[in-house]
């Protein structure tokens, strides 16, 4: 007011001016508005570029990850070799190792290139077999023992081609850089492309790195991160059957019973502290205390999920208190002014109101634990470890079992650079999962919560 | 309060069910991130062949993976403890003091180390020991003296490497392979070039000596990375200019981006290596408990597959991933067979 009278002021003896005219004064405080909206303006803009250029990076390195190139080639399973007794007995059936199925993958391949006219450009025909993904005798080996009555017929087998090839179809290797590569020579590709051109080698969607299993280091084609998701499944219902409860109730201890003392302060503060603890803190704690301690199986999703519950505890407790406070006191007035008891009062009124708040921060709870890998390192759930489906609940919770962060980090680790495509093939699954929780923590809010 | 007692018949039941299903039925393995791609490997043949689930294998490090080897003997312990390089003194007194006593030692065979930079950087073709000395000592011999090391560009101590900046990624104090390229780089490359006689001659003991020669300069031309040779291949990538350390199974799976250098003249290869005539290798082992034998299903199996010759075999797949195959593996299957346990 004072800048007013003293500028603009009609007692000042200055000119007189039009309201509508602009000072320098006026002039610089717009110019100052404006800038500062430019800075805000600036600020997002970054900030979305940023966003867009990581999305954009996740999707152009993850999306091959979902695709593979397969092989389909007939395979005989000659009884001499597979059942030498004849007698399809389980047991013999499973002496013949993969070791002794390999030989008969590779002739079928000879022979299925030679059916084609396609030429094998090596001096050994035998050398063609580096095309094919070591999985491949397994996978002929597991069909032959599950169905015995297959030995002595011609199967086709659709097999996965090795990461090499796969990744000239993608893009990723060319004949340049396989000059100096052990792995897989140049020729391999030319009968690579034969194999597409005769139409025995597809590259398609590959279900199975969704929904299947961890791979050795030699075999980046065969590895899906299924059995890590559900790693992850069980630790987030440990972590919802255990966080959700306890943070409710202490938050609605601490907000509408606890009495305000220094050791109700003291409570609070270290809540909040713990909401800033590092997450790896809580992995060494999980280790002392669940492993050590209480001799809880190692690399376990229960110990995982426990420890992940001490860190997303905080994060309820201080969501729920938040929407606890956000009722207003005469809700819980009048509820008392009719004669309900405190608890009743809180339980009856309070409690589903405050609801949606609470939802909205135990899912961003969960997602938080979701994409966390650091506290895992300790408890032994990053390495080779998801590499058996679990076979019930209780093999769920116990058998050891990885979680999808910490399956992204072990093969961004890995030498071959297939594994490299795969870990963002991960990120994007653990994103659309993240998003779909947030999405569900923002409907819940958007259709539940009320203001008053 | 409904959700005291969930709580309650929560943790009542994990905690029940935790006892109850204690009865582990698959082998646990932990310790170096470069026994780890073999041993995957072998874990997955293993659960594809047997009747035994799949083995579990983390990562962790050689020094990590004993410490919980020696925790002691029980379920909740790991079964083997994989190493990338022999068991310390120490860390047998430690084990025998929480009773893991009876250990079986495994080598299974040689990992080369190998010196490489950017496929299209300077080129950094050939090396000897010295080299590497005068380029990362801490203190080198110059004009007849020890000094702090002065160099700063390849070319300084030797006409015939590029003139680039030295700049090099080397493996963590926490890495097996740091010691081995601490003893059989730096120490030789030390005693090549008259250094460590000259320490010695300056009145330094011959333990001190080493360790002299042994001490990586700090000045930020060498650079410990504490990750995994990802990180170290990051780095190169980053930088034209930088040299890295990489197992030789890693520098084959990234041909595309990386070359070696030959050492003292011989480029390394599996042969060469498998010869000794490649002077930077070094062994890879693991330690069994023999007190999980026969209590854990198939810890026995999974050690005899592993140094099998259709796995460890000069052809099999740990060849082909990058493991030189042990001349001796005949011995070490006896010894595996008959159990022998450490002395």
């Amino acid at each position: 007011m004072s800048d007013f009278t003293a500028d603009n002021g009609p007692t000042n003896g200055t000119a007189k001016t039009s309201l509508f005219t602009q000072t320098a004064r006026t002039k610089r405080r717009n110019a100052a508005e404006t800038r500062f909206k430019v800075y805000g303006i600036g600020a997002i803009a970054l900030g979305l570029f940023f966003l867009v250029a990581l999305l954009f990076s996740i999707v152009a390195n993850g999306i091959p990850a979902f695709k593979q190139t397969f092989v389909t080639i007939p395979v005989e399973l000659t009884e001499a070799k597979l059942d030498k007794n004849g007698n399809r007995d389980p047991a013999d059936l499973a002496k013949v190792t993969t070791f002794g199925y390999k030989p008969l993958v590779t002739s079928a391949l000879i022979v299925a290139l030679k059916e084609q006219g396609i030429e094998i450009p090596f001096a050994k025909e035998k050398d063609v077999e580096d095309i094919l993904s070591s999985s491949v005798a397994a996978q002929v080996r597991d069909t032959v023992l599950a169905n015995p009555d297959l030995i002595g017929q011609t199967v086709d087998f659709r097999l996965l081609a090795s990461s090499r090839v796969d990744g000239y179809f993608k893009g990723r290797v060319t004949r340049e850089s396989l000059v100096r590569d052990k792995n897989l020579d140049a020729e391999h590709l030319d009968v690579a492309d034969a194999m597409v051109d005769a139409g025995l080698m597809k590259t398609s969607f590959n279900p199975a790195f969704i929904f299947g299993s961890d791979a050795s280091e030699s075999r980046p084609e065969q590895a899906g991160i299924g059995v890590s998701m559900i790693g992850s499944f069980f630790m987030m219902i440990v972590v919802l059957f255990l966080a959700l409860p306890i943070g409710v109730a202490a938050s609605i201890y601490l907000e509408e019973f606890a009495p305000q003392n220094k050791w109700t302060d003291l409570i609070e503060v270290n809540i909040s502290n713990l909401a800033a603890v590092p997450s790896i803190v809580f992995g060494i704690l999980g280790l002392a205390v669940f492993i050590q301690f209480a001799h809880l199986p190692q690399s376990a999703p229960l110990v995982g999920g426990l420890v992940l519950t001490l860190m997303t505890l905080p994060t309820i407790i201080i969501s729920t208190r938040a929407s606890l406070k956000a009722v207003p006191p005469s809700i819980r007035d009048a509820a008392l002014g009719v004669g309900a008891s405190k608890m009743q009062s809180v339980f009856h009124h309070v409690l589903p109101l405050a609801m949606p708040g609470i939802l909205t921060g135990t899912i961003i709870g969960l997602a938080q634990a979701l994409g966390e890998t650091a506290p895992l390192l300790l408890i032994g759930m990053v390495g080779f470890i998801a590499s058996n489906m679990p076979d019930g609940i209780t093999a769920g919770f116990l058998s050891p079992n990885s979680a999808m962060p910490a399956q992204i980090y072990e093969w961004a680790k890995r030498a071959d650079p297939a594994y490299y495509e795969r870990a963002w093939g991960g990120i994007i699954i653990l994103l659309v999962f993240l998003m779909t929780m947030n999405i569900i923590a923002v409907i819940l809010r958007r259709r539940f919560e009320r203001r008053w | 309060m409904s959700f005291v007692k969930l709580t309650a018949s929560a943790i009542a039941i994990a905690a029940v069910s935790a006892t109850a299903a204690s009865a582990r039925d698959q082998v646990q393995v932990a310790g170096s991130s470069t026994v780890l791609p073999y041993a995957s490997i072998v874990a997955e043949a293993f659960g594809e062949n047997f009747d035994f689930p799949t083995p579990v294998v983390e990562s962790g490090g050689s020094s990590a993976g004993l410490k919980r080897f020696c925790e002691g003997v029980g379920e909740n312990t790991i079964d083997v403890a994989n190493a990338s390089r022999k068991i310390k003194d120490k860390e047998i007194a430690a084990c025998a003091e929480a009773g893991v006593t009876d250990i079986i030692e495994v080598r299974i065979g040689y990992d080369g180390i190998v010196f490489a930079s950017q496929l299209n950087g300077p080129a950094f073709t050939a090396f000897e020991p010295a080299d590497i000395f005068n380029a990362l000592a801490e203190k080198v011999l110059k004009d007849g003296e020890i000094v702090a090391n002065p160099y700063t560009q390849w070319a300084d101590f030797n006409a015939d490497l590029p003139a680039a900046d030295i700049m090099a990624f080397i493996p963590g104090t926490k890495h097996g392979t740091r010691e081995v390229f601490e003893e059989k780089v730096l120490l030789a490359g030390c005693e090549a070039t008259g250094a460590m006689e000259a320490m010695v001659a300056s009145g330094m003991s011959e333990d001190d000596a080493e360790g002299a020669c042994m001490a990586v300069r700090t000045d930020g031309k060498s650079v410990d990375i504490d990750g995994d040779y990802t990180e170290t291949l990051a780095s190169i990538d980053a930088n034209p200019n930088g040299i890295g350390v990489f197992g030789l199974a890693f520098y084959e799976n990234n041909t595309d981006k990386l070359k070696t250098a030959t050492m003292s003249g011989v480029e390394a290869t599996t042969e060469s290596i498998a010869s000794g005539d490649y002077p930077v290798s070094r062994p890879l082992y693991f330690y069994i408990k023999k007190a999980h034998i026969g209590v854990i299903p198939g810890l026995k199996e999974y050690a005899e597959f592993f140094i099998s010759d259709d796995m460890a075999g000069p052809d099999g797949p740990l060849a082909e991933y990058g493991l030189v195959s042990d001349p001796e593996l005949a011995a070490t299957q006896a010894a595996v067979a008959a159990e022998e346990t450490m002395q």
